[in-house]
């Protein structure tokens, strides 16, 4: 298992950097893996589709489906990846803690 | 926007194709891992989930692998034990005379120039030990009559190589003894398997299917959350209201689609097209939020693995007391369906042979799976003008059809996803005959290879289709690629951003649900992706 120390505290990821303990997650864990993703400042706009990804993933166990996810928080794909560049999975999901999905997706 | 892993080379580089073979023998090189051409290994707590052996954290990079003491003998072991079981397997290993029919038939040849992604040198790899240890030439004669023994070194390069093979058969096509080198390399990988050696795109999925009946791990109430989201929203797209029933005791059919097609884009449009349709014919049918994968990486793993977890189909379909069972626009599931199911699962004597409620039509072809491909449905209600359709609503798309290489070669699909394509697009064209139907090219990430550290071989493996989806979008100004199968739709979009931009895709049942006249609909103002329907045709024009 690899280990990754950003703003001195000490991370368990997978090879794509995806945080491996979910329950870790606060504010401050999404704030520290937003450079990694291209991101200099978490914006409000950022919050809003990070907090709306975690609640769902709280209360549902998984990622939301990604037309729900742009529709409800009001952001299109394109404003998304604008937002989070490497995308709603590999980018938002991963700074809001949720694991990587895989299969057909 | 991209979805294009840093540290891609870029197009132009990687269209850059060495086919001059080493001047070394195969046998003298060992394999070595490059970035962005292998798979990472499976999780264990993934491993565990699933009682498979020899479950620890390892990493194909680093030198120990981790394997345990008696490896050999236990990959030994289950070479003889798999010679007995599949008289294919046997057959297939004794009988290859190297004529090299298939060698250049390959994506993944084709795309990286590497010898062993000939499929006839990738069987060699699995072979050269069967002639070592099983047969009386290879333990007398050795290398000379290509037999080498079983090392770590070999091993490494059968978990690289099986995980290079998108089990997609276009092989096996042009082989005259009719080798089916998909069944080859599922072999080897159940072998890896074995000693612990799995990948973890195809083991997390697995895991999460045991779970939840699905690859996501989505649970019912998450299930249902989607369901009725799409529900609400067909209903702002075409003013009807539809029912979606989940796991409804006593309906006639029990309808199964791939997992991906209630979570991601642009599979999600397709799920509207079902909702759509079933609505629209007045369908007595159901969801199951267990039996709610169509997928199963199962096939991608080993023959157990595909068994357990393709008895939720029928588990459920006992249970709920349906008729008989529709699937939706997933790929390799209908291998295993077609295939498998029957004989492994089966008999399901407790099911009826499909007959369509809306006109009559038995399906013969599914008397002993009991399992109708959509694209069979639909075409039979379209071929008896029991849908109203109207195709100008699609003619903002140019259209192209990828044949899935499972229904296509697992399955024999070929007419049915174009008859319903031809009704309801104006804009349909093909590409060149040696790259569709039976001689499909895969688009290169099927297999459980559509994960992000192997792109840079998706790419290579996805540029013969990407090749002929070129020469339809210059020759005739096509941009969107239609597809039938969850991979496809998930790994095809990055292919066409990586090799021809402007190109985008999409399921059948998406161009259906734009061109189904529904009763009490209101004006169509968009389609189902929500694009403006009269601006689309006004950018046309511009």
């Amino acid at each position: 298992m690899e280990t990754i120390v950003l703003a001195g505290k000490t991370f368990e990821v997978d090879e794509d950097g995806f945080l491996q303990n979910p329950e870790l997650w606060d504010d401050e864990v999404a704030k520290a893996f937003a450079p990694l993703e291209g991101i200099t400042e978490m914006t409000d706009e950022h919050w809003n589709v990070v907090h709306y990804i975690r609640d769902y993933y709280l209360k549902f166990g998984v990622a939301p489906m990604i037309r729900k996810l742009c529709k409800e928080t009001g952001c299109n794909l394109k404003k998304i990846y604008e937002l989070f560049p490497s995308g709603p999975a590999k980018g938002a999901c991963k700074i809001a803690g949720l694991p990587k999905p895989t299969g057909c997706v | 926007m991209s979805d294009i892993p840093e540290g891609t080379p870029k197009p132009e580089q990687l269209a850059q194709i060495r086919y001059k073979p080493p001047r070394r023998g195969w046998m003298d090189k060992p394999v070595e891992l490059k970035k962005g051409t292998y798979c990472y290994s499976a999780r264990s707590k993934f491993m565990e989930y699933l009682n498979l052996p020899n479950a620890r954290e390892w990493n194909p990079t680093e030198g120990d692998w981790k394997l345990p003491a008696d490896w050999k003998q236990t990959i030994l072991d289950g070479m003889r034990e798999r010679l007995t079981r599949f008289r294919s397997f046997r057959l297939f290993m004794d009988i290859c005379v190297r004529c090299g029919a298939c060698a250049d038939k390959c994506h993944f040849f084709i795309g990286s120039g590497d010898p062993k992604n000939m499929p006839v040198l990738r069987a060699e790899l699995l072979r050269s030990v069967y002639r070592n240890d099983f047969t009386a030439a290879g333990k007398i004669l050795g290398r000379i009559a290509g037999a080498r023994e079983l090392t770590v070194d070999v091993l490494k390069e059968w978990y690289y190589y099986f995980y290079q093979c998108t089990e997609c058969r276009r092989c096996s096509v042009y082989c005259p003894y009719g080798i089916d080198t998909a069944e080859i390399t599922m072999l080897g990988r159940e072998l890896l398997n074995l000693v612990g050696l799995n990948i973890g795109w195809t083991i997390e999925p697995c895991a999460n299917c045991f779970r939840t009946g699905n690859h996501l791990g989505v649970q019912p109430h998450g299930f249902k959350d989607s369901i009725d989201f799409a529900v609400d929203e067909l209903e702002e797209i075409t003013g009807v209201r539809v029912e979606a029933p989940i796991n409804k005791k006593g309906a006639e059919i029990l309808f199964i689609a791939p997992s991906a097609d209630y979570f991601a884009s642009p599979h999600y449009y397709t799920l509207l097209g079902y909702l759509a349709l079933f609505h629209e014919i007045g369908l007595d049918y159901t969801w199951s939020t267990y039996a709610s994968e169509g997928g199963n990486f199962g096939l991608f793993t080993s023959h157990e693995m595909i068994k357990r977890l393709n008895a939720k189909m029928y588990a459920e379909a006992k249970r709920l007391g349906v008729k008989w069972i529709l699937g939706g626009e997933c790929g390799h599931m209908w291998r295993v369906v077609h295939q498998y199911m029957d004989t492994m699962n089966g008999p399901a004597d407790f099911l009826e042979q499909p007959v369509s409620p809306v006109t009559g039509t038995r399906f013969e072809n599914a008397k002993s799976t009991k399992m109708v491909h959509i694209t069979e449905f639909t075409s039979d209600l379209i071929k008896n003008n029991k849908l109203k359709l109207d195709p100008s609503r699609n003619d903002h798309w140019r259209t192209t059809f990828h044949d899935s290489c499972n229904p296509a070669r697992a399955l024999g699909l070929f007419e049915e996803p174009r008859y319903v394509i031809k009704s309801v697009c104006n804009n349909f064209f093909e590409m060149p005959p040696n790259t569709i139907r039976e001689h499909t090219f895969c688009c290169g990430s099927g297999a459980g290879l559509g994960n992000d550290e192997n792109f840079e071989m998706r790419m290579r493996g996805g540029l013969p289709r990407a090749n002929a989806v070129k020469y339809v979008n210059e020759k005739h100004d096509v941009n969107i690629l239609l597809c039938i199968c969850a991979i496809d739709k998930a790994t095809l979009p990055v292919l066409m951003q990586y090799w021809v931009p402007g190109v985008e895709v999409g399921g059948i049942h998406e161009m259906v649900a734009n061109a189904l006249v529904m009763k009490g609909e209101t004006k169509r103002e968009t389609d189902m992706r929500g694009q403006p329907l009269n601006n689309a045709e006004e950018k046309e024009h511009v």
